[in-house]
């Protein structure tokens, strides 16, 4: 990767916090910790690797993501209004009433959100199925699928896991936002995961780990597992809970938060400075 | 709609299941969109030749009743049109919030077949017998609940479904059917089928309790009693217009069906009962209760699904009728 393309995916990702962290400021409250978290892997997704048409959200040769923490929501909303999929304006309305852009996504909704998702575990199956109606179709696109670590205690995700894998699906490429943390404490206090990438090695899947807040780290692994043939791909992305917002970063809890004004303000002017740097 | 009864109500040679598999193997034949989804009870399921014939659109997932619902869902947001299999209370109770979520919430486009209704799982027993089954997904906003009574619904109502947009859960017994129709008939979804016609009281029957009904208004005609019965095979959208015109037109009404008479027909009928024309209503129906292991008769017995125990209830709805 060259230093352009870092930066701007840098300075992409930036912009999908600074604008993630404008809707929370306007709501007062949300999920912000796991937006923060999967933001550069979102900035690279559409920044560098998804083939999307914003003005032809359902064009059927697109590549998909689906999300499957939906609670990520507001950072993909972030990402597509950035993306021009809808006016930057729109953002404003989060789980406003009548809003096109609710907590967690609805395919129905929101133009460039592919899957509805919310109760965990189940964008692994819907996004299993996209694959194979792919597939099936003869497409040569790629179905990304992000899931949380604490999502990964749901039992679906590893039916999931044990069937893209048996049905040799290598036109999925999933990540685990492995932030740590899950809504009541760190993942290894509730129910430890133990060794994500071994796990999914064992159930047949490509697995690597790297540095998620690293866009080239990001990057390489995708354009690796798009080499991958006959199994799926995950890449565990290493990632901190909140990260670029000091005030989320810093809190025991910050999975879902009340978001102080002057806080955000802080956070808004920190990001604005950064996308002006890069 | 256009309806022949059939002359005699006799066992079929077909059965249910195999009907099922012939009709959606003619159905992907014609169109390539049409998948079949498994889990682990594909031979049970009579889906063994469509699997054969389609093994590229058959996923057969092994155990795996949520995932397979979520990946119906997520071929369908593809253009595919799938039909996702398994015991009714796998397919319902089992992964509701699949259903719920990927599959209707997200507006996708999946058939949920829940086959061994009730009583017929016999000696799989109570942990295996739908009773809630219909009532579950009723709770679905905008879902249609189908329960065809023999094969020649059963090959109409495949067809009409897999030209259709939704959800649809499609409460199939494997076995042979008790012919109701003949071939030739075909059917409006939502709207009840009059079997027989009456001024007394009005039996809403579904499923293998439509035969029953049929022996119960023999029983009555013989009593003087004249009886209309319908054939409520779609549990919803019910047909309210059918329920109001029996309660006007008869003035009692009984319920039978293989199921919970908590949120089953019972419920539904009663509902648009109480809030459009109120009229003495008889349930009869399993009464809130699990189901346990035995033969079919046995169990039919047990739970008081008998052309008997209708027609006590219908004498019982009559009494009340006329001392209301």
């Amino acid at each position: 990767m060259n230093e352009k393309m870092r930066k701007d995916l840098e300075r992409f990702a930036a912009e999908i916090r600074l604008e993630t962290m404008k809707e929370f400021k306007e709501l007062g409250f949300g999920h912000v910790g796991g937006a923060m978290s999967i933001a550069d892997t979102l900035a690279v997704l559409y920044g560098a690797v998804m083939n999307v048409d914003p003005s032809n959200p359902r064009w059927e040769d697109r590549d998909w993501l689906v999300v499957s923490k939906g609670h990520a929501g507001p950072a993909v909303y972030a990402t597509l209004a950035l993306k021009g999929f809808f006016p930057k304006e729109q953002l404003l309305t989060l789980n406003k009433p009548g809003t096109n852009l609710p907590s967690h996504c609805d395919r129905n909704k929101t133009p460039g959100i592919d899957m509805t998702t919310g109760s965990l575990g189940q964008g692994v199956s819907t996004a299993i199925g996209v694959a194979l109606g792919n597939r099936l179709d003869k497409r040569n696109n790629y179905v990304y699928l992000i899931i949380g670590d604490g999502e990964c205690d749901e039992g679906q995700v590893w039916e999931g896991a044990l069937y893209a894998a048996h049905q040799k699906l290598d036109n999925l490429i999933a990540f685990v936002d492995d932030n740590k943390k899950q809504l009541d404490g760190y993942t290894r206090d509730v129910n430890d995961l133990g060794d994500l990438v071994e796990k999914f090695k064992s159930f047949g899947w490509h697995a690597v780990r790297v540095d998620g807040a690293d866009v080239e780290q990001v990057y390489n692994a995708i354009m690796a597992a798009k080499e991958v043939k006959g199994k799926p791909s995950m890449i565990v992305l290493d990632t901190v809970k909140g990260k670029g917002c000091s005030f989320a970063e810093n809190a025991a809890s910050n999975h879902h938060m009340v978001v102080d004004p002057e806080k955000a303000d802080m956070v808004i002017k920190e990001l604005e400075r950064k996308v002006m740097e890069l | 709609m256009k309806v022949i009864l059939a002359t005699e109500n006799v066992k079929e040679t077909t059965a249910m299941r195999d009907a099922y598999c012939q009709t959606l193997m003619e159905l992907a034949e014609k169109n390539s969109n049409i998948v079949a989804l498994d889990a682990d009870l594909m031979s049970s399921m009579g889906m063994v030749p469509f699997w054969k014939a389609y093994p590229e659109r058959t996923f057969n997932v092994g155990i795996q009743e949520a995932n397979m619902m979520g990946i119906a869902a997520g071929l369908s947001a593809t253009g595919k049109i799938p039909f996702a299999h398994s015991f009714g209370p796998f397919a319902t109770r089992r992964c509701f919030d699949q259903v719920f979520m990927s599959c209707a919430y997200a507006k996708l486009n999946v058939r949920i077949i829940g086959s061994d209704p009730g009583v017929t799982a016999a000696y799989n027993g109570g942990t295996h017998m739908p009773f809630e089954d219909m009532g579950i997904m009723r709770n679905i906003p905008e879902i249609t609940i189908l329960e065809p009574v023999d094969t020649v619904m059963l090959k109409d109502l495949v067809r009409q479904t897999a030209g259709m947009y939704g959800i649809f859960y499609i409460r199939l017994l494997r076995k042979n059917a008790v012919k109701i129709y003949e071939e030739g008939s075909s059917f409006e979804i939502g709207k009840a089928v009059k079997l027989r016609d009456g001024n007394d009281a009005t039996i809403i029957a579904t499923g293998i309790m439509v035969e029953e009904a049929l022996k119960a208004a023999k029983k009555l005609q013989d009593q003087g009693i004249s009886v209309r019965v319908l054939n409520m095979f779609t549990l919803k959208p019910i047909d309210k217009e059918a329920i109001i015109a029996a309660a006007k037109e008869t003035g009692a009404i009984v319920t039978a069906e293989n199921h919970n008479i908590i949120n089953g027909l019972g419920s539904a009928v009663a509902e648009v009962l109480s809030e459009n024309c109120p009229a003495p209503l008889e349930r009869v129906g399993v009464q809130d209760l699990f189901g346990e292991v035995g033969p079919e008769n046995y169990l039919r017995e047990r739970f008081g699904l008998t052309a008997d125990n209708i027609v006590e209830k219908v004498q019982k709805a009559l009494h009340r009728k006329k001392t209301s």
